[in-house]
């Protein structure tokens, strides 16, 4: 009788440590596999926005993503609010206004250039004035507004800070904290 | 301590030792088949052998393979394809049967469902079974990423988001499981891993419990008649081996198993000297490159009906419904509420509902590998309505079957 107690002292004992080290290894396996802090800090990006051209995509890369830049021309801003969202039933104009920076005199898309369904890069067709996805075959407007299913919400914008006729991407800004406020982005 | 005596052979030094001829009786000699089976009894072999042949090329290969971003591409396409004596063979042979072991999972799932070997005991068997269907999946998809081509890179960024949960937004967990925020070195670096150590081993275990699980029910025959093993295995030992039901399982069933393996071989081998391009996707001939996505993405043809049953629906149901294929075959052995141990021909509607399910997976794999373009996109939904439907209609239509 006394042995056995004795026993499952130690038993009950070993359990405790073993079970705290466990925990403790599970800890260290999960960041182990996280991303690296020279990963996360190769994080900036500046763009040069007096460069770029009217209805003319252009991919710069920001960690390793590629990031639409699309210059909106006057007819462009004109035909806001013609957008209809077939997911909504409801022009697209309002979100329009919130989805565009304003550099200098001049309109600006800039976003991240991955489907928000699965991740494949939608093409921009120039005639058309929208972003098609080969994939599975969902559309976003010039403004990178979802106007077919299957993705949930239009194309993520980067955060941002604007410097002059400089962008700076990955630097939070008050313009951006208002843009995720709104809802017009998830953070990304 | 046992008692050990001058051993009289090399045979007998062993068996005092290890116990050779106890393990040969218990394994291979007095380990029972039954007689009334079909050469669709042979999957089994095949697919342990198929296993061994990807374990022997994959060794080859993981000699000359450089897991780095920068290095993958060439050490597949140039060192391997070109340099290395015979590099070419161990990579058409690990290809080829990477998707041949699919075809012949698929057989033998579908074989088990057909003669209801899942049920009375042997769930277990099948439980274990769809574990290493589970690890096998991951096994080819990790493998798929080695070659770092155009098709590895934009399938992992596809699958790995997959985990961002829909509306869950899981961004963290992704690039979490990533190492970056997209596929990069250190993606690359954990999913070689993966494929060479930690999932061989997992299904090295699991091929364990799944050889283990068979012991005690035993295999399944054409009837699903119940067999008692002990009765016929002692008519069979005591020389009445005509009557008896069962035979051994080597050298008896062994020989004829072998057979099947044979032809299997034949088909094999005519596949990777002649037509192995069929596991090699061109578009996977380009490096990978994260500012191009190829125009049209599509998983490898054992992943396609799964794939189809995602693609058809918004974001979150076609999640859910992925989700839901990925697991509901595991269930079966609870969902099908009929006692009936016997071939599908012979239980009433189970007959079309198992016909109907083939048809059906098939049905949506020729959907996933063509655009989501119309007529497919609306062939595709129904498909994928009608694989959840007949899932659901599993426990209602077995529960009021005849008992034969």
């Amino acid at each position: 009788m006394k042995n056995s107690s004795r026993r499952g002292f130690m038993g009950k004992a070993f359990g405790a440590v073993a079970g705290v080290g466990a925990v403790a290894s599970l800890f260290a396996m999960k960041r182990s596999w996280d991303p690296l802090p020279s990963v996360k800090a190769a994080g900036f990006t500046t763009l040069d926005m007096s460069a770029y051209k009217e209805n003319e995509l252009v991919v710069e890369k920001w960690r390793g993503k590629p990031i639409f830049v699309l210059k909106q021309s006057k007819e462009m801003l004109d035909s806001e609010g013609k957008n209809m969202s077939k997911l909504t039933g409801k022009t697209t104009s309002e979100m329009d206004k919130k989805r565009l920076l304003k550099i200098g005199d001049a309109h600006y898309l800039v976003c991240v250039g991955l489907c928000t369904h699965l991740g494949c890069i939608p093409g921009y067709r120039p005639d058309k004035k929208n972003f098609l996805c080969a994939c599975h075959g969902g559309m976003y407007d010039d403004t990178g507004m979802v106007t077919k299913s299957p993705p949930p919400r239009g194309l993520d914008i980067p955060p941002f800070k604007i410097d002059g006729m400089k962008l700076v991407l990955g630097e939070s800004s008050p313009e951006y904290e208002k843009m995720l406020a709104d809802g017009v982005t998830l953070k990304v | 301590m046992a008692h050990f005596t001058k051993a009289t052979s090399m045979h007998d030094w062993l068996n005092q030792r290890l116990g050779v001829d106890t393990l040969n009786r218990v394994l291979a000699t007095e380990y029972w088949i039954p007689k009334n089976i079909n050469f669709l009894w042979a999957m089994g072999m095949i697919l342990a052998i198929t296993f061994g042949i990807l374990l022997v090329s994959g060794i080859f290969l993981l000699m000359y393979y450089q897991p780095n971003v920068n290095l993958a591409f060439d050490s597949v396409n140039y060192t391997i394809m070109q340099e290395v004596g015979y590099g070419w063979l161990w990579r058409h042979v690990h290809g080829v049967a990477a998707s041949v072991v699919f075809l012949i999972i698929y057989i033998h799932m579908f074989t088990g469902i057909y003669y209801g070997s899942y049920k009375k005991g042997r769930e277990m068997i099948w439980i274990s079974g769809m574990l290493l269907f589970v690890a096998f999946s991951a096994e080819a998809f990790s493998g798929y990423m080695l070659p770092w081509g155009q098709m590895s890179y934009w399938a992992g960024m596809v699958i790995t988001n997959l985990f961002s949960g829909g509306s869950l937004h899981a961004d963290g967990l992704v690039e979490w499981i990533r190492g970056d925020y997209v596929p990069a070195q250190a993606y690359l670096n954990r999913f070689f891993m993966l494929h060479v150590l930690l999932i061989p081993v997992a299904i090295m275990g699991l091929i364990g419990l799944h050889f283990g699980a068979l012991r005690i029910p035993h295999v399944n025959n054409q009837d699903g008649e119940e067999i008692d093993f002990d009765v016929e295995s002692k008519k069979y030992l005591a020389g009445d081996t005509k009557n008896s039901k069962v035979i051994r399982f080597m050298n008896d069933f062994l020989a004829k198993d072998m057979m099947v393996v044979g032809i299997y071989l034949v088909f094999f081998f005519y596949l990777v000297f002649f037509h192995y391009d069929f596991a090699m996707d061109p578009v996977n001939f380009d490096p990978a490159d994260g500012l191009k996505t190829p125009t049209h993405i599509y998983p490898e043809w054992y992943f396609l009906w799964s794939y189809e049953i995602l693609r058809p629906f918004s974001t979150n149901v076609g999640l859910i419904a992925f989700a839901f294929a990925q697991v509901i075959f595991v269930m079966l052995p609870f969902l099908d509420r009929s006692p009936n141990t016997v071939p599908a021909s012979r239980r009433g509607l189970f007959k079309y509902w198992f016909w109907a399910m083939l048809i059906d997976m098939i049905v949506l794999t020729a959907m996933g590998k063509v655009p989501p373009i119309e007529p497919f996109g609306t062939i595709g939904f129904y498909a994928a309505l009608t694989f959840i439907g007949l899932w659901i209609a599993l426990p209602f239509i077995t529960k009021f079957e005849k008992k034969v």
